[in-house]
């Protein structure tokens, strides 16, 4: 139906672009995993193991990939036990008033990111207001160390962040689910409980695999909130990437570890993607 | 669609814990957005129970900030052109990815679409190493070009689902009363994706005015708004940051406000409301 | 066809058969929007009753209020000798036959139609022989390992009513069933639906837009207009004496006459005849099919009328023709069929033909 010129003004500029932004820059990324950098030239573009093998030979790198993995299925977990219920409840027993709450959820979600890892800094501080809060009433006599600079912080601020992402999809996937299905299984006998165990939970497992990605993935690339909040405990695997960027000036090895959480993270969704499909039934 | 509108007799009394659960997360994430609102006032600074001294002191020290005004005429700069590539290059990305076999159509899917799950910094990164390479210094510039690439998937999604939703045999009634490929464009296709262009826009500029992991690695000597506010939480907590944070909220609010209505205005038939913002995350996945 | 003997067994099936379900004064309202008025209606022991009515007639309202999916605004119901409307859908001896079938996409077949059985915690033998039982009865055994998605429509209707007469409910629900099938298929499963009924020896209230359906199926309709029930019989005897003009035109064809009595004589323009009917003015249905060409002379007795033929609308076995009288009325007769038909032709009927029903009420 569209005609050839109509199918290469609309392919060709996209193409070009992405191309040039977004291809091109990870094949860079590719390469320069494969360089070094000495004193004298900055960048040698000549191809070594010496990054990968740094990679996974030095302590320091693999012990906080795995601390960041840790961190991240934390907050995953986390996020889906707030999120679910709150998409179910919205989905099925809020009723008239479904619409409101649903922006109530998405507001936080528009709110600057960078302004609620800042607002939990100024909550959980020794001197923050939930530790001011304790001490007034008199619940405790000193400042909990442990709620600010360590990786719970992290996992806090991150659970914070990433709950509204989990719930989306979640709540997206219960809104498709027919309700004459949920009336027919109330016809045949089964109760509210086993109706949800039985029918809606299996049929929104979709939605479920696809919220728990978003934060997993996401999660695990963050760099911003353990800076924030994370001290010298709560590092997470993109921080030493920046700071290779940065201060510590080795390109190519940062290149190569952010090479492999792109692997990682494209695997991640692969495997979620099989899943999904596995559990769709429509 | 009746199938899924229940009428079964539910209401929130009945479910009792899962009420209450719902309370709790709906404090969870408004708390330090309250606290923050509640605390630019405080006379005292940051931080300390109960607050004191109601004061605008740190708003009028706030709205004479000249870095901050400057950071945030950038942001708004970086922030428009963002739309204006996101949405130059997403809009017939959309309509390729809709209409068109190419080869490659797989790969340029997935290509378009990764940066909305990607962790900003694999974006950011990668994009540095291009400039390097390419001998150009960062400045606004890299920086508009960075989000407009990360955002071109936000545009993908949203029209691509505006797409789904446009009557074929529209156009090809267009076609058939004698109008070109293009004429149609222009008065059939166009018109009916207004408003998934137009939330599209909306939620773009608002991502590009917070962006910030992106950002980080692409700046040059001007900064954000999101950046100049980290640069000074780096040096210490000053408490004007609470004032700025509470304005961008309101900010924030209005823009979604603004967003729902438009939604809400859009839809003649009933919509589910995930399905507009879930494009977005779908879309990462498919 | 029924033999004269059934039809005394469906006439009578509301009085000598128990009833099991009795519907008492019962109304809804949506906010301000009055879908049920004041029903109140008995379903007996073994019966097939249709709740009959148009979209918007409030047939789904009372089938889903009977189920327990809506509460009903006033009235109660009653079964076996306890309330009914107290109860939540999953506690009562009801089960629903959905009009979209609402088969459970991530199960089975044979997990479908076990389900209800599961959830009474029954021993998975149990479930077993009942589920093969079932599906031998609506002839699906073939499919038992199917998923819905992979089979028909047809098939996918008779996995649910597997599913709901698996748990061997007192009373099944049907909510427009068969309204999703194409012509064909539809008229195959309503004889099925009826042998199956006669089978299993439970009460069906099914619901349907469809009058044909409703006369082919039901030992009695529930002809039910805006929230209120219009006539509650037997098919033939909603056919043959129907109440109210709206039941006269609803349920087959028919044509409305409106005439004036006086002193024992019926008249509506140039036709009249003896009546007993009381003065004033009179409404009454003729059935096209009690519409006779008139042969050779006048017979004793029939009202006579010329007409010239305007329309004819061919049914296969009999024609229906559009006739306009030389005062201007218009009738419907149904005829055998004829290849011409020429000119001004003569009609005649008995006017003992012509039924006397009620102006039906203007509901608000």
């Amino acid at each position: 139906m569209f005609s050839r010129a109509y199918r290469t003004v609309v392919t060709v500029p996209p193409l070009l672009w992405v191309t040039t932004f977004l291809l091109l820059p990870y094949i860079l990324m590719f390469c320069y995993s494969f360089w070094s950098v000495s004193q004298t030239q900055g960048i040698v573009h000549s191809c070594t193991l010496e990054n990968y093998r740094q990679l996974f030979s030095v302590e320091v790198y693999w012990q906080t990939l795995l601390r960041s993995m840790w961190i991240a299925a934390r907050v995953t977990f986390f996020s889906l036990l707030l999120g679910y219920p709150l998409a179910y409840f919205l989905s099925f027993w809020a009723g008239a008033r479904k619409d409101l709450y649903y922006q109530l959820v998405i507001i936080p979600l528009w709110v600057s990111y960078l302004v609620r890892a800042y607002a939990w800094k100024t909550i959980l501080g020794s001197d923050g207001v939930l530790n001011t809060l304790l001490q007034y009433v008199h619940l405790t006599k000193h400042p909990l160390d442990f709620l600010l600079y360590s990786p719970f912080a992290v996992v806090l601020t991150l659970t914070h962040i990433y709950t509204p992402f989990t719930f989306l999809p979640i709540y997206a996937s219960l809104e498709h689910i027919p309700r004459n299905l949920v009336e027919a299984s109330n016809d045949l006998g089964a109760s509210p409980a086993q109706t949800f165990w039985r029918v809606i939970f299996p049929l929104s497992i979709p939605g479920v695999l696809a919220g728990a990605t978003f934060a997993l993935v996401l999660s695990l690339g963050d760099f911003l909130a353990p800076l924030l909040l994370g001290g010298p405990s709560g590092i997470m695997i993109s921080n030493i990437v920046v700071s290779l960027f940065g201060a510590a000036y080795n390109w190519p090895l940062g290149a190569a570890i952010s090479l492999c959480m792109l692997i990682l993270v494209v695997s991640l969704l692969f495997v979620s993607e099989r899943l999904e499909k596995k559990w769709s039934f429509s | 669609m009746e199938l899924l509108v229940s009428s079964v007799p539910l209401n929130t009394r009945q479910s009792g814990w899962l009420w209450v659960h719902c309370l709790l997360v709906f404090a969870f994430l408004y708390l330090p957005i309250v606290v923050l609102v509640i605390y630019s006032f405080n006379g005292a600074g940051v931080g300390g129970f109960p607050p004191r001294d109601l004061t605008l002191n740190w708003y009028r020290i706030l709205f004479g900030d000249g870095a901050i005004w400057d950071a945030v005429v950038n942001s708004l700069e970086v922030a428009g052109a963002a739309v204006a590539i996101a949405l130059v290059l997403g809009i017939p990305a959309a309509l390729a990815l809709d209409r068109a076999q190419f080869p490659g159509k797989v790969l340029f899917r997935r290509l378009v679409l990764l940066p909305l799950i990607l962790p900003g910094i694999i974006t950011g990164l990668s994009l540095l190493m291009l400039f390097n390479e390419a001998h150009t210094n960062l400045s606004l510039l890299t920086i508009i070009l960075g989000h407009g690439t990360a955002l071109i998937s936000v545009a993908t999604t949203e029209v691509f689902a505006g797409l789904q939703k446009l009557d074929r045999a529209q156009e090809e009634a267009s076609l058939d009363l004698g109008a070109t490929y293009w004429q149609t464009f222009l008065r059939v296709t166009l018109p009916n994706l207004k408003l998934s262009i137009i939330g599209a826009a909306l939620l773009i500029f608002t991502l590009s005015m917070d962006e910030i992991a992106v950002s980080f690695f692409l700046i040059g000597r001007d900064n954000t708004l999101p950046l100049e506010i980290w640069g000074r939480l780096r040096r210490g907590i000053t408490p004007e940051i609470n004032a700025v944070s509470t304005v961008i909220f309101l900010f924030s609010l209005a823009a979604i406000v603004l967003w729902y209505r438009l939604r809400s205005r859009a839809d003649v038939t009933p919509e589910i409301a995930a399905d507009s913002i879930e494009p977005a995350i779908q879309g990462a996945q498919s | 066809m029924a033999t004269s003997e059934q039809v005394a067994q469906n006439a009578d099936v509301a009085s000598t058969r128990s009833t099991l379900l009795e519907v008492r004064n019962v109304a809804k309202s949506f906010g301000k929007n009055v879908v049920l008025r004041d029903i109140s209606l008995q379903v007996a022991e073994g019966e097939f009753l249709t709740i009959l009515g148009e979209s918007g007639s409030g047939k789904t309202t009372l089938l889903r209020i009977i189920a327990g999916f809506e509460s009903a605004t006033s009235g109660e119901l009653w079964m076996g000798g306890q309330r009914l409307d107290v109860l939540p859908p999953y506690k009562r001896r009801v089960n629903t036959v959905f009009q979209h079938y609402a088969l459970f996409p991530h199960l089975t077949v044979e997990q479908n139609v076990g389900y209800g059985l599961r959830v009474e915690k029954l021993p998975e033998s149990e479930i077993a022989s009942r589920v093969e039982q079932a599906l031998k009865q609506v002839k699906m055994t073939i499919h038992a390992k199917a998923k819905p998605s992979r089979i028909s429509g047809g098939q996918q209707q008779r996995v649910a009513l597997a599913r709901a007469l698996v748990k061997r409910p007192q009373l099944l629900l049907l909510d427009e069933p068969l309204s999703a099938l194409d012509a064909n298929l539809r008229r195959q499963m309503q004889v099925e639906l009826k042998s199956l009924q006669r089978e299993v020896g439970i009460s069906f209230v099914f619901v349907t837009h469809d009058q044909e359906e409703a006369m082919v199926m039901s030992d009695r309709i529930a002809l039910l207009r805006m929230g209120a029930l219009e006539q509650v019989a037997t098919p033939r005897e909603i056919y043959s004496h129907p109440a109210t003009a709206y039941t006269a035109q609803f349920i087959g064809h028919t044509n409305l006459l409106r005439g004036e009595v006086r002193d024992g004589l019926l008249r509506c323009e140039s036709l009249s005849w003896k009546t007993t009917l009381p003065a004033g003015p009179a409404l009454l249905s003729l059935r096209p099919e009690d519409i006779r060409l008139a042969g050779i002379g006048v017979r004793a007795g029939m009202v006579h009328f010329h007409g010239k033929l305007q329309q004819r609308a061919f049914h296969g076995a009999t024609e229906l023709l559009r006739v306009e009288s030389s005062d201007g009325l218009i009738f419907s007769v149904r005829t055998g069929t004829r290849d011409e038909w020429r000119g001004v032709l003569e009609f005649e009927f008995d006017p003992a033909d012509a039924i006397p029903v009620r102006a039906s009420a203007e509901r608000d």
